[in-house]
């Protein structure tokens, strides 16, 4: 298998960290990954991203040009990669924030309100991004195993912010339901 | 052996040195290479090697011939505008001949250019960047392992030789997570009865310069050199072949994006295209011989030279290949970095030409 | 030993038997005998390590004999900074002309200084570049005339010249300040004691420590010897002062 993956969004949202976790979870499974950011300037307060690449197989090239999966939480990332999606690709957005629909048909959507539950139900926007990765690990579920993301939370947040894995593991649980909803 | 991580190339990098028994760090802050001296600032207190924010590149590379030359391992890091201002210090090493370790984490330029990453610096790491007739062995890494690998391997070769070595790698490989296997760390014994640290009783002082006044002398010093670069081209080529064996058109590519190429291969053999990729690991030495071996293949039709620059390599290349071939070239420039999908286009374009 | 002579005066032994390169009547072979004869009392010739610029000097490491490192012009301090860095157990030296320490290698002057890098300048400073045919220093005097000043310098265009010890002595870190002589005798015994007691701090580890040596160009001040001195009294003392800026409390 080979994933390759985008995550966009304005720098602060946590997209990063979102591609850190997961491609720190499928390390632990034995697969290879690789993680590019988009790094310099434009990641204060302009749009972050990162692509990650899954594969049990040697990664030949960590940049591509379309994507099996794109996940997006702001307007100007939709803008940007809902054209890089491949054919019967997933395109996942923060409906919350972004006020418009995609509007490929020949790709799987999915408008996740993470930003309202993450404020609401879980009462911290920080934990947005888990919500959202919670959602992704739902709708493609043999990416990576969950036992595997919390492995990753604990081993990649630094020692002082552990009393929030909990809370993490709430809005992972939380955005799965929501697709099962 | 080795522990499994996922790390960025710059950290990575700084981790191999460490457990490549580094004893010396001097370098000034740049993007996009300053996770190295951050990373190494962070774990100092757990190690016994020096680490020093210099006042400029110049001071660095300065304070890299001092402890260098003082018998110590050391290495300095930086991105391509420091990389130009420690040229005249890396003439002098190479003279002198003091074992060092740089890596040049290029961006786009140039001049200030951009923070993304580039591989425009190709032409000043291979022919030697500054004054005089010398070279470095230059090592092209293009994955977060690598920058490891190449830390012990530069570190080990600098030593063998007496030779300034360093790393071509950029902002992408620098910033980028992979998994990395982390060899173990070596207990470092300098053998060096070159260096300076004093005067040893009933033996000749030891003194390093690059200095002789005399153009015979001067004249001397640079055959010595040749014959050094002579050996270290005959001994320390190192390069990657992939589909070459059947492949009508061969790319020819180092560092990033070689691993891009890769796949644009793989995408090049879906669509029915005999593509083989060619990647010098280390640029000097360059691997003229192979890719001439390659050239004078029935098969091949003709090599094409990626590159994120205007065309650099590609001169190599058609060098070795000495007219046997078509040599083409297509390149991205300051900062972009080429989709594999581009790359094949530009293939395609040439095949059908 | 001749019969019938009486040995009265020896040069160190920690000065190679090389025939020096300076022009007669220069203070920097005087400086280096000086420096060697430091070495050689206080029993350091194998835990010594020298750096030499690019200036008349360049040679040093011909005369010195001790392990040494030729630098980049201006690029002294931080070779021996890394020197030093590696072996805090040695004592290190760097040797340096005015264009070197003051004109093109002050940010590392100035940087070492500050870090407190626990090695000695022994800073030569002869108001010229001496080697490269007598041009206008950066501690060229106020209407002195030199190659590219030939009508004397001329402060509005080319500022005063720099006091390199007023300077350093500014900066907590730098342990030891003294601005000395080699135009007499009694000042060339001075200095000696400066650079003894320079090493002696650097092995206590005191800090930077920084001679600087109110020195001479015959060739490129187009005089004798003999005027140079003159000169040094005359127009250079009042300038540059001789004396100590800055010592360890203790002493």
């Amino acid at each position: 298998m080979l994933e390759e993956m985008v995550f966009a969004g304005f720098g602060g949202q946590g997209v990063l960290s979102m591609g850190t976790i997961l491609a720190y979870a499928a390390m632990k499974e034995g697969k290879n990954v690789s993680w590019m950011p988009s790094y310099g300037p434009e990641m204060r307060g302009g749009t972050a991203n990162c692509m990650v690449n899954i594969s049990d197989k040697e990664i030949s090239s960590p940049i591509v040009n379309e994507y099996d999966m794109a996940v997006v939480l702001n307007l100007p990332s939709l803008h940007k990669f809902e054209s890089n999606v491949k054919q019967n690709g997933i395109l996942i957005w923060e409906s919350s924030t972004i006020k418009e629909k995609p509007k490929r048909k020949d790709i799987k959507t999915y408008g996740i309100p993470a930003l309202k539950i993450a404020a609401e139900e879980l009462k911290n926007i920080k934990v947005m991004n888990m919500v959202v990765l919670g959602a992704l690990l739902q709708i493609n579920n043999d990416l990576v195993k969950k036992e595997s993301v919390l492995l990753a939370l604990k081993e990649t947040l630094p020692e002082r912010h552990h009393h929030l894995i909990p809370l993490n593991e709430k809005a992972l649980i939380l955005g799965g339901r929501l697709v099962k909803q | 052996m080795g522990e499994i991580k996922l790390m960025k190339g710059n950290e990575a990098l700084a981790e191999a040195a460490i457990r490549a028994g580094l004893q010396g760090y001097f370098g000034y802050p740049i993007t996009p290479q300053s996770e190295v001296v951050e990373y190494l600032a962070r774990e100092e207190p757990k190690h016994n090697y020096v680490l020093l924010q210099a006042e400029s590149e110049v001071a660095a590379v300065n304070m890299l011939y001092g402890a260098g030359g003082a018998g110590a391992r050391v290495m300095t890091t930086t991105s391509s505008p420091g990389f130009s201002l420690m040229q005249e210090g890396i003439s002098y090493i190479a003279c002198a001949q003091i074992p060092c370790l740089f890596a040049n984490i290029v961006r786009g330029g140039p001049g200030l250019g951009t923070i993304q990453p580039s591989q425009s610096d190709y032409f000043q790491a291979t022919k030697g960047g500054g004054h005089g007739d010398y070279h470095l062995i230059v090592l092209a890494p293009n994955s977060v392992q690598e920058m490891v690998d190449h830390v012990y391997l530069g570190f080990e070769l600098a030593d063998k030789y007496r030779s300034p070595a360093m790393l071509l790698s950029d902002g992408a490989i620098g910033q980028m997570m992979e998994k990395v296997q982390l060899p173990d760390p070596i207990e470092y014994k300098p053998d060096k009865p070159w260096a300076t640290t004093g005067k040893k009783p009933g033996q000749e002082r030891n003194y390093l310069t690059s200095l002789y006044i005399q153009p015979e002398e001067m004249e001397e010093k640079n055959i010595e050199l040749q014959a050094k670069f002579k050996k270290i081209e005959e001994n320390e080529v190192r390069f990657e072949e992939y589909k070459t064996d059947d492949a009508k058109i061969i790319i020819v590519s180092f560092g990033l994006s070689s691993r891009i190429s890769k796949k644009s291969v793989d995408m090049a053999r879906e669509a029915g295209l005999k593509v083989g990729l060619f990647r010098p690991i280390t640029v000097w030495p360059f691997p003229a011989n192979k890719i001439a071996d390659i050239a004078a293949r029935k098969q091949v039709n003709f090599f094409i030279s990626i590159e994120m620059n205007a065309g650099q390599m590609v001169e190599d290349v058609k060098l070795a290949v000495n007219g046997k071939k078509p040599v083409y070239f297509y390149g991205r420039m300051g900062g972009i970095i080429p989709t594999p999908k581009e790359i094949l286009t530009a293939v395609q374009a040439r095949s059908r030409s | 030993m001749k019969e019938g002579y009486k040995l009265i005066y020896q040069k160190p032994k920690t000065l190679r038997e090389k025939r020096m390169h300076y022009c007669p009547g220069c203070f920097h072979a005087t400086t280096h005998k000086l420096m060697m004869e430091v070495v050689e009392e206080l029993g350091i010739q194998e835990k010594i390590i020298g750096v030499c610029p690019v200036g008349c000097s360049v040679f040093a490491y011909d005369y010195m004999d001790v392990d040494m490192q030729e630098a980049a012009h201006g690029r002294a301090a931080a070779v021996a900074t890394g020197i030093k860095r590696m072996h805090p157990d040695k004592i290190v030296f760097s040797y340096q002309g005015d264009g070197d320490l003051a004109a093109i290698g002050i940010a590392e002057t100035i940087h070492a200084c500050n870090r407190g890098e626990n090695f000695t300048f022994i800073f030569i400073n002869n108001g010229i570049y001496g080697m490269t045919g007598g041009q206008m220093a950066p501690t060229t005097l106020e209407g002195q005339k030199t190659t590219t000043s030939p009508y004397g310098r001329d402060p509005k265009k080319a500022g005063l010249p720099l006091k390199m010890c007023e300077i350093v002595s500014q900066f907590d870190s730098v342990a030891y300040v003294e601005r000395v002589s080699c135009n007499t005798p009694a000042n060339a015994r001075k200095a000696k004691r400066a650079i003894k007691k320079a090493f002696e701090y650097q092995m206590q580890g005191l800090g930077s420590t920084f001679i600087e040596v109110a020195s001479n160009c015959p060739s490129g001040w187009k005089c004798t010897p003999e005027e140079s001195l003159e000169w040094l009294k005359e127009k250079a003392f009042p300038y540059f002062p001789l004396g100590v800026f800055k010592k360890p409390e203790e002493v």
